[in-house]
């Protein structure tokens, strides 16, 4: 199977008037592949992801989309207004209309069909979020970008998302650039996960939770095949403000 | 229905009026309720008071007035949108600006020009008497248009109401069809001053859009009943007018808020049920 390139970033960085939001980013996402991004808040995750959707334009570096790509997005956030009447299934055909069996597949997946009929509004944080990756996977796209997909959604639930988002992956072989709310707990699955923090502080492959003991001390509770641990391997360390602290070492003239 | 069809009935200024209104109404329902949804009432409003700098623009230079008051909306909606990106100024406070800046040069041009006699009450609040057969020509033209080219952009600019970040990710270019709808806008504020008057436009695009929100339960439903409500609320305040003697505007901005009062009681309420019903 020929791994294409669905979405690269070269040494991209996002510059707002007073401050670099992120630098020197570089990752790639490859056909049936998912890529986490993990990260403080503020660490530019969110700029990340729409820089690789193409929603901001880098200030430096590249930002690279295969052509004629299907996305699908997953906004950390979406407001619908009062004034605006609109239920699940409109939804559903907000940017595109899907197939009826892409839709059918997709309500059954995330287990949302009682709420068909329910408007956008009157839904509970967990609801909304399925029904956000819901409307996202029935447009069968080639890469799903979820900002925080499992946020708002119980311990139960989580694994089972995951679960879902490892499913679509394997049904559709598309990319997935996922960003976790999480510091250390990803999706089992993920091939590669990027910790941000205003620039790539490390990446590397996560490790699975059945093979670190003190996780399973620490989140027995939690201890599922559908989340891994993700160890750090940071060169540096950030001060309280963010900036990077310089290390003393050996060769170190000054005090 | 054949009444209204009868050529020499079309002669009749009232007739004319009603016809030009209820066009009017017809487009104001949809472009409403995206303003109504995108929380832009106050943006309608600075555009529709620039609208007389317009006028005073097209008199001096003796263009024809919908276009120069389409031209000078949309040349404020272009500043707006550049400014917006710009300045550190909140949008708010830039709306207003802009609103009472153009107002108060537009009102200055025209009493600058004394050769030139103006009925500013009529530009103000509407004036039925002032629709002219090609007025209605004008209006019909608009109708077709604004129709066909919200029909065409209806789901980028739907989802761009939505999330503009969700619509650009998934390749709908929102910012497209949002300049596209802030030339709606413009034209129809073009072509509704004579019936409403520059000072009551917005009323025409929020209160019936608003009426409607409490019946409806899908977006297309409610772009539909606010179509309908504004039909209704001309016919009112049309035939109010004609047999009190007030201006037109105000006489269908207190229809529409009628019919905005009646929407908050119970019966709205059935009305969406029977609608959900179906």
């Amino acid at each position: 199977m020929s791994q294409k390139e669905l979405i690269r970033l070269t040494n991209a960085g996002y510059q707002t008037t007073d401050r670099w939001l992120v630098r020197d980013v570089s990752l790639t996402v490859n056909q049936g592949e998912i890529v986490t991004l993990i990260g403080p808040n503020g660490s530019g995750k969110s700029t990340t992801a729409k820089m690789a959707l193409g929603i901001l334009k880098p200030t430096s570096g590249e930002a690279f989309c295969a052509r004629g790509l299907k996305v699908s997005y997953v906004p950390q956030k979406l407001m619908i207004d009062w004034t605006l009447p609109l239920d699940v299934d409109h939804f559903f055909r907000l940017t595109s209309k899907p197939s009826i069996q892409a839709q059918h597949r997709a309500i059954e997946a995330t287990g949302i069909g009682h709420l068909l009929n329910q408007e956008l509004r009157s839904l509970s944080g967990g609801e909304f979020q399925r029904v956000l990756i819901a409307r996202a996977i029935a447009r069968e796209p080639d890469l799903l970008v979820l900002d925080e997909p499992v946020q708002g959604v119980d311990f139960s639930g989580e694994n089972e998302l995951y679960q879902l988002i490892g499913a679509i992956r394997d049904d559709l072989n598309c990319g997935i650039l996922m960003i976790s709310h999480d510091l250390h707990v990803v999706m089992a699955k993920t091939d590669q996960v990027i910790c941000l923090n205003g620039h790539v502080c490390c990446s590397g492959t996560p490790v699975s939770v059945s093979q670190t003991d003190e996780f399973q001390a620490l989140f027995g509770l939690r201890g599922h095949a559908d989340i891994a641990l993700y160890q750090h391997h940071h060169d540096h360390q950030h001060t309280a403000d963010g900036s990077i602290a310089h290390e003393h070492h050996a060769g170190c003239s000054h005090d | 229905m054949n009444i209204m069809l009868d050529a020499a009935m079309i002669d009749d200024f009232f007739v004319r009026a009603l016809l030009a209104g209820i066009g009017l109404a017809l487009m104001a329902g949809p472009l409403g309720c995206f303003v109504i949804w995108k929380r832009m009432a106050y943006f309608g409003d600075t555009l529709a008071h620039g609208a007389l700098l317009g006028i005073a623009l097209g008199l001096l230079f003796e263009l024809h007035l919908e276009l120069s008051v389409f031209l000078v909306c949309t040349l404020i909606a272009i500043t707006l949108f550049l400014l917006q990106r710009r300045a550190s100024i909140s949008s708010d406070a830039l709306l207003g600006i802009l609103a009472h800046a153009s107002l108060a040069i537009g009102l200055v041009v025209l009493s600058l020009m004394t050769w030139i006699r103006v009925d500013l009450m009529g530009l103000l609040f509407g004036d039925i008497l002032a629709v002219s057969q090609r007025d209605l020509a004008i209006i019909a033209g608009t109708l077709i248009s604004v129709s066909a080219i919200l029909f065409v952009t209806w789901r980028s600019l739907f989802a761009a109401t939505v999330s503009r970040e969700l619509a650009e990710a998934e390749g709908l270019k929102p910012q497209r069809a949002e300049i596209i709808f802030m030339l709606l806008i413009a034209s129809v504020i073009a072509v509704a001053i004579k019936i409403v008057g520059v000072l009551l436009i917005t009323s025409l695009l929020i209160i019936p859009a608003a009426t409607a929100r409490r019946m409806s339960t899908s977006p297309g439903q409610m772009m539909m009943l606010s179509s309908i409500v504004g039909v209704c609320a001309v016919i009112l305040g049309l035939t109010g007018s004609l047999n009190l003697d007030t201006p037109s505007g105000p006489s269908i901005v207190v229809a529409s808020v009628t019919l905005f009062l009646f929407s908050m009681t119970p019966i709205a309420h059935r009305i969406q049920n029977v609608l959900k019903g179906e």
